[in-house]
């Protein structure tokens, strides 16, 4: 027998109704059709459904254009059902066994069985989750349209769908709804939960396409029924109080020139550690590595602010939090040096030439078991007292900062000022790197590069965009050698670390010499970047390579 | 895909009733199933009420004119899709001849729709002429009723011996007893004789049951209508065995929407 087709042709066009405000009718919930030509013929099947749809943390998967719908109809019985934004299908796939309980928490695309979904997934994205945005119970009924041959022409689906409360980040979303049990909020009769909604679809029967359109268009002339002007997703998401792209780690922050610097930076600051809050539970449900990512850009973010904006801010706020976030950066940071080994393994295995991947295994048993701890010590950071209270003083402190009086300097001007001195700085750190400098020249210089980075952007709203592009462009491609080289020096000095470490645990010498040839890789990268790096600063020294940046100080509104 | 036709150059024998509770049954078993309706009486068609009607006639069909799944209807079951009779199936056999190779039309015409079914099942009217030859070079599996006569046999070992003249690929036979009275000797003394090599006489025998009869006036397959019922089990036994026999691997595992009968 062959496979079923891989994407859901398209035969018939279904159409969906809601009653009117969309609220569940009383009874049946089927239209009063009056017509000779048609006949309802009551429902004859029912079933219920635990729909769940999916998305990363940061909304890729609507990003690209997709929904993803995963349906539980049965314990050991599932379908993923990717379509695009008009809920036409792109592909499907139907799980059964132990691969029907995968969707039901946060998985990554490469945990599904081979397939079309899979496939489509990955090219979204391969390191982040998808997590249920919103999760619904719903009961069909199927009812029947009927010609004058008593022939069925369509099929008339009344769905009743609950809401479901958000589970929390990482939990397993509830399983397949059980044929008769009670409890389902969804299934119970009479008053109907909040988040309760009613939609009929008509589904024509394939060769009865013109007959069941008329039949629709009787179903839209009924009182109090009208056609669906939100899918099924859209009205779940609403009901979750969630919305499309709620999440992002940008700095969406819109300021001023002429505000106060110090209410500027309050809600700069503030959102940061919204974004660094958002994905505390992430971290520490491990959901997958870019939770940690996204905290650690925050807190970085953070740090920097304090730092190049610390004239325009209390003494006393800079003196008390700088150390807090630092803390709370060197909290994050080995658990993400294993990620970035763990996560370039792959592609540190395929490059090996002298040794064979599997003599490498050892090695990546070691990172995992080394990750356990780092993520352990992580969690029980994130949970302390002490991460509690910054938290707590923190938001409180800068609400205060908020409506403070401190009513100079102005941001716009202080913004450029602020960028202007971190501009300098790169320049005078830069220009004093010669051949024969040492790494932690370099590394002094990324840090200034960050800065400026970090000044650009959480400022990028005082300046006009494309000018804004640019100049972060310039800067990303000089930060771009320097990140590259630091972090193979970093990665180099850890390879040496481990491998001392394992020599004492009694890991085979081939693991040991594959591990040699890491390193080989890594010191080649880092060469290539040390030999691109002053082509680099050059070309961002170049009278062009300044005008792009000081556009925006002297722009700046 | 595999095809399975009930098929006797007679007519009355129970053929359009085996038919329709074989595709049925093999729906219900999972199977994506298409019931070409090839009798222009339309008896199949009007079981499932659907009108007797392909835009264009049989003739836009054979010739490839319009694609055959613009024609297909769905019935009222799941997994069940029909191919309904049409007047001017009267034809066919003038517009088979008519094509380069006649003999193998039928099943080019259907392999286009192997993504989408696993198996068709032809109801074949009662003739001997191009297009049940066409049909005998078309199936993988032919379900012969038969009803004991005197005769029965021999028109069985005549099948048998005009398939094995095929050049190339050859049905498999598997003939049953249609409309068996086990209260008659004769047809107990005639469902004893063998038939001849390469033809196989299914155990299961479908007896008289006025309930199959009546299968005209409800209008639905009677293996759907009364499934706890006599003549659904032998039919349920008679598509085991040819199941068995066409070379079907297992149903998709479970049924894929959500939705069970209410009880
Ligand atoms: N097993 C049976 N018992 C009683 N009547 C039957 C049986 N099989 C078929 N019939 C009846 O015999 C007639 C011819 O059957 P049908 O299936 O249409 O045969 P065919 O397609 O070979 O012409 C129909 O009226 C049908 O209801
Ligand atoms: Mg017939």
């Amino acid at each position: 027998m062959q496979r079923r087709p891989e994407v859901v042709p398209i035969v018939n066009a279904v159409r969906e109704f809601v009653p009117a405000g969309g609220v569940p009718t009383a009874g049946d919930g089927l239209p009063p059709i009056d017509d000779p030509r048609f006949a309802i013929s009551p429902g004859t099947r029912s079933g219920r459904l635990r729909r769940s749809w999916l998305d990363t943390f940061d909304w890729r998967l609507f990003r690209a254009g997709l929904i993803l719908e995963y349906r539980l109809t049965r314990a050991g019985h599932g379908e993923l059902l990717l379509t695009d934004r008009d809920g036409d299908p792109v592909a499907a796939e139907t799980l059964t066994g132990a691969a029907a309980a995968v969707p039901r928490r946060p998985f990554l695309p490469g945990a599904l069985p081979l397939g079309p979904v899979r496939e489509r997934l990955m090219s979204v994205t391969t390191i982040r989750a998808m997590l249920p945005v919103a999760t619904a119970a719903s009961t069909l009924t199927e009812h029947r349209a009927v010609n004058t041959d008593d022939k069925t022409i369509a099929r008339i689906v009344v769905e009743r769908m609950t809401v479901l409360p958000a589970p929390k980040p990482g939990a397993t979303i509830p399983g397949a709804p059980k044929p008769g049990a009670a409890t389902d909020s969804a299934a119970t009769d009479g008053a109907p939960a909040p988040g309760t909604s009613d939609r009929i679809a008509i589904i024509p029967l394939r060769g009865y396409q013109a007959q069941a359109d008329r039949f629709a268009e009787l179903v839209e002339q009924a009182p109090g029924f009208g056609p669906a002007a939100h899918s099924a997703f859209e009205t779940a998401l609403a009901a979750a109080g969630r919305r499309p792209g709620d999440y992002t780690s940008k700095i969406n922050v819109e300021l001023a020139g002429d505000l106060p610097a110090a209410h500027a930076l309050a809600a700069i600051l503030g959102r940061l550690f919204e974004v660094a809050l958002a994905n505390r539970d992430g971290t520490i449900a491990d959901i997958d590595t870019e939770f940690l990512h996204d905290l650690r850009v925050s807190v970085r973010r953070t740090r920097s602010v304090l730092k190049i904006a610390r004239s325009a801010l209390p003494p006393s706020l800079t003196e008390r939090y700088r150390p807090e976030f630092k803390w709370l950066g060197d909290l994050t940071t080995p658990t993400r040096d294993l990620d970035v080994f763990l996560l370039t393994y792959p592609s540190m295995a395929d490059g090996l030439i002298g040794a064979n991947a599997d003599e490498l295994e050892p090695f990546r048993d070691y990172l995992r078991q080394q990750r356990t701890t780092a993520h352990r010590r992580l969690v029980r950071g994130l949970r302390s007292a002490r991460f509690a209270r910054l938290a707590e003083d923190w938001q409180r402190d800068l609400a205060r900062l908020a409506s403070s009086s401190r009513h100079r300097p102005v941001t716009g001007p202080y913004a450029a000022a602020r960028i202007a001195r971190t501009h300098r700085d790169v320049l005078r750190t830069g220009a004093a790197v010669t051949e024969g400098s040492a790494p932690a020249a370099l590394h002094e210089l990324r840090k200034r590069c960050k800065e400026l980075r970090y000044a650009l952007e959480v400022f990028a709203s005082l300046h006009e965009p494309a000018q804004h592009w640019r100049a972060v462009n310039e800067l990303k491609t000089l930060q771009d050698v320097l990140g590259e080289f630091q972090d193979t020096e970093v990665q180099r000095a850890r390879l040496r670390g481990f491998a001392a470490q394992m020599i004492g645990q009694g890991v085979p010498a081939t693991a040991l010499l594959a591990m040699g040839e890491i390193g080989a890789q890594l010191a080649v990268r880092q060469q290539a970047a040390r030999a691109e790096f002053a082509g680099r600063f050059a070309a961002f020294s170049s009278p062009q390579g300044q005008a792009r940046i000081t556009a925006l100080t002297g722009a700046a509104r | 895909m595999r095809i399975l036709a009930a098929y006797n150059i007679k007519g009355g024998v129970g053929k359009t009733s085996t038919a329709v509770n074989i595709a049925y049954l093999a729906a219900r078993d999972g199977y994506r199933v298409l019931l070409w309706d090839l009798d222009p009486q339309g008896a199949a068609s009007f079981l499932f009420r659907v009108r007797p009607r392909v835009k264009g006639g049989g003739k836009a069909l054979v010739t490839g004119r319009r694609p055959v799944d613009d024609a297909i209807k769905a019935t009222d079951f799941d997994n069940l899709d029909l191919l309904p009779a049409d007047f001017t199936y009267r034809n066919l056999d003038l517009h088979l001849d008519d094509q380069r190779k006649p003999m193998t039309r039928l099943r080019n015409l259907l392999r286009p729709l192997g993504d989408e079914y696993d198996l068709v099942v032809l109801d074949c009217p009662p003739s001997i002429s191009l297009l049940s030859e066409s049909v005998l070079h078309a199936a993988d599996l032919l379900l012969v009723p038969l009803i004991p006569t005197t005769l029965s046999m021999r028109t069985l070992d005549q099948l048998t011996g005009f398939i094995a003249g095929f050049t190339g690929r050859r049905p498999r036979v598997l003939a049953f007893w249609s409309m068996f009275d086990r209260r008659k000797r004769l047809h107990r003394e005639i469902a004893a004789e063998l038939p001849a090599q390469g033809t196989e006489v299914a155990a299961t025998a479908i007896p008289a049951l006025s309930a199959i009869e009546r299968m005209s006036l409800q209008r639905a397959p009677i293996t759907a209508s009364a499934p706890r019922g006599q003549a659904a089990r032998y039919y349920r036994d008679l598509w085991a065995e040819a199941r068995s026999r066409a070379g079907l691997p297992d149903p998709p595992a479970g049924p894929p929407a959500g939705l069970a009968p209410a009880n």
